[in-house]
């Protein structure tokens, strides 16, 4: 009987559900977290705004490993492949995934395109979403861990604009680096304290795709997540890319040049 | 506007469970949004009035309850002031989400014989 409106209709039948909205795509992101476990691929969701240097820096991990780190990519765009052809001129195997209208990728498109690369010998496989701050952070691809790609000249303010989103994130990556000096408003600081008001397990790194500056401690905690190892709420130590003994409102002189930095 | 698809889902659960027990129309959805679950209601609200359209949810309203995002310590329970830094005050313990990331989709009342 209808009991919202008290109409009283015998032919109203309230059922309750409670259950998932997103039930499907979760379900179909569980089935694809299984099988890349199962063949040891680390699955990363590379998230971030568009041309905040996602595909940069998929290319600058390309160099850095030089062969050594067997990295492949699916890569998700409204419109055209351009990312997948940048890729694969990096030597990255990558299967383009064009979303169409939808402003994000989901783990039925993740399924569907992983028919399209040999991706059982990778070590890393990553996810590359729409360029987004918003929707990609809703659908579970089935990845291990998410990584989200805010370059310096986005704003300090967007994690607290965009909380869901960095909410979610294992690893922030700060990318562009390299500009930091031509930027003498923006402090790492400010990065760091909107960072810790959004991510529960705050950790971050400061990078630049361009000079490879701070690449590999990216490399590293790639490795230590495949090796399994817990890492929550680290701050590494000694570490000159990250963000995590920022505690002031200066900040190192911006690197200009990967011999310089190191 | 993933709202968009996010109402289909919810479109398509809801047909499938009238049409499973013979119902010839669905006549009201609740729904259960977090306010950190990237869904704004407003938007789901626009994107499903469009997306009813031509199936049993027609003229179905689309209740929506929002969820506030609410932290707590995963040590002592304690719990940060709104927009703080995630730690707990308390003991500086680590936080967890306690609420505010459900998308579910509560109960839904139709019409049969």
């Amino acid at each position: 009987m209808c009991d919202s409106c008290g109409c009283g209709d015998p032919h109203v039948v309230p059922v309750r559900l409670q259950e998932r909205i997103l039930a499907r795509n979760e379900s179909q992101a569980a089935r694809n977290r299984e099988r890349f476990a199962r063949a040891g691929v680390l699955a990363v969701n590379l998230m971030g705004g568009p041309g905040s240097g996602k595909t940069a820096l998929l290319e600058a991990l390309a160099r850095e490993g030089d062969g050594r780190l067997r990295v492949g990519a699916l890569t998700g765009d409204p419109a055209t492949d351009y990312d997948a052809v940048r890729l694969r001129a990096a030597g990255v195997p990558v299967a383009p995934i064009t979303t169409g209208q939808a402003c994000h990728l989901d783990a039925e498109m993740v399924e569907r395109a992983l028919a399209r690369l040999e991706w059982h010998e990778l070590e890393y496989l990553f996810l590359e979403n729409v360029g987004n701050l918003v929707c990609p952070a809703v659908y579970d691809l089935g990845q291990a861990v998410s990584v989200v790609a805010l370059s310096v000249t986005e704003g300090a303010d967007k994690p607290l604009k965009y909380p869901t989103m960095f909410r979610k994130a294992d690893l922030v990556l700060l990318t562009k680096a390299d500009l930091l000096q031509h930027l003498p408003g923006v402090t790492l600081a400010a990065y760091q304290d909107s960072l810790r008001r959004t991510m529960p397990r705050y950790d971050a790194l400061l990078l630049s795709a361009v000079t490879s500056w701070g690449v590999s401690p990216f490399v590293e905690w790639l490795e230590a997540r495949r090796a399994g190892l817990v890492l929550a709420g680290r701050v590494p130590a000694g570490a000159s890319a990250s963000l995590g003994g920022v505690g002031s409102g200066s900040y190192t002189p911006a690197p200009t040049g990967e011999e310089e930095m190191r | 506007m993933h709202e968009y698809g996010v109402a289909r889902a919810l479109l398509e659960r809801a047909q499938m469970e009238a049409r499973r027990r013979g119902a010839t129309r669905v006549c009201r959805l609740s729904v259960r949004i977090g306010e950190l679950s990237g869904v704004l209601p407003e938007l789901l609200a626009t994107a499903f009035a469009l997306a009813r359209e031509g199936t049993l949810c027609h003229d179905a309203p689309l209740e929506v309850e929002s969820v506030p995002a609410r932290w707590q310590c995963r040590a002592c329970g304690g719990a940060p002031t709104p927009g703080a830094v995630l730690r707990c005050p308390a003991c500086g313990g680590e936080l967890g989400l306690a609420g505010g990331d459900e998308l579910l989709l509560e109960r839904i009342e139709m019409e049969v014989g």
